[in-house]
């Protein structure tokens, strides 16, 4: 399993999506490193295909895909959570659906 | 560098998605003034407008005006259009003046680093407060309301005991 951790440092929420990806990979016993990259321009958020700060990728799949369908730019990523409200990190629900 | 506690309010005269052009002196009856660096497109901001709506009409009666300063490079983040402002305005309700300052003077001004960041001035429009509306993004985990605490303050004459946070959020997107 390939586990990807795409960010770009003007955001500030990557350090909560990298622990609460560690914290739900744990939980399950996945024993797996996180690959985490840096994207640092807009010529690589298109390279990478990356629609903002956190994206974490499965085996190349986005945890979510319909926020994947973005178009490539270095900003703050939105994410729902199941009541609706907008969060900058993805929920632990999203998550775990990812990995099973 | 975010300006100083005490510092005058920047002088400003800028478009509202109320048709209406808002300066500095339009708000001069104001028992305090609430300038919060904002956007449309940030999810810290879009976590967070319900509490500044929500904000607005809690202190509206006690004469505080709140309002959201947009200052984003459009043409690099088009959802941070002063047309999108408009439409996001409309659909969510917005309580709270919301401004386009296109030319990036006011959030120059405050020396802004950040949306959502608060700006509270005195009825001397005098800095008193600075910083992050509440302790979090998510609002089921709020415990410490720094904006409130800071206009209740405010308003019975006295300094606010936590007169900065760190604001927390997108960067603003300087052209």
């Amino acid at each position: 399993m390939k586990i990807e951790l795409l960010y770009w440092r003007e955001c500030p929420s990557y350090p909560e999506a990298q622990q609460l990806l560690e914290e739900v990979l744990a939980a399950h016993g996945i024993d797996r490193p996180v690959e985490v990259r840096e994207v640092t321009s807009e010529e690589e958020a298109a390279r990478e295909r990356f629609p903002g700060s956190p994206t974490i990728r499965i085996d190349g799949r986005d945890i979510d895909p319909a926020g994947a369908s973005q178009p490539p730019a270095l900003t703050c990523r939105i994410y729902y959570l199941p009541d609706g409200r907008v969060s900058p990190v993805p929920s632990r629900d999203q998550l775990e659906e990812a990995l099973t | 560098m975010s300006v100083a506690l005490g510092a005058e309010a920047p002088q400003f005269d800028l478009p509202g998605v109320d048709g209406q052009n808002h300066s500095l002196d339009s708000y001069g009856d104001a028992e305090a003034l609430v300038l919060i660096q904002s956007c449309n497109h940030c999810p810290y901001v879009q976590a967070w407008e319900n509490r500044m709506s929500a904000i607005a009409r809690d202190y509206a009666d006690r004469g505080v005006h709140v309002v959201a300063v947009n200052s984003n490079d459009a043409e690099h983040y088009p959802a941070d259009s002063f047309e999108e402002m408009r439409a996001r305005a409309a659909a969510r309700k917005f309580a709270f003046d919301y401004l386009y300052d296109e030319p990036q003077a006011i959030a120059g001004a405050l020396g802004a680093e950040r949306t959502p960041e608060v700006f509270v001035f005195d009825r001397d429009r005098r800095l008193v407060y600075h910083g992050a509306i509440d302790d979090s993004r998510d609002e089921t985990a709020v415990r410490q309301q720094y904006l409130r605490d800071a206009l209740d303050a405010v308003l019975s004459g006295e300094d606010p005991a936590v007169a900065e946070t760190p604001p927390v959020g997108c960067t603003v997107k300087w052209k």
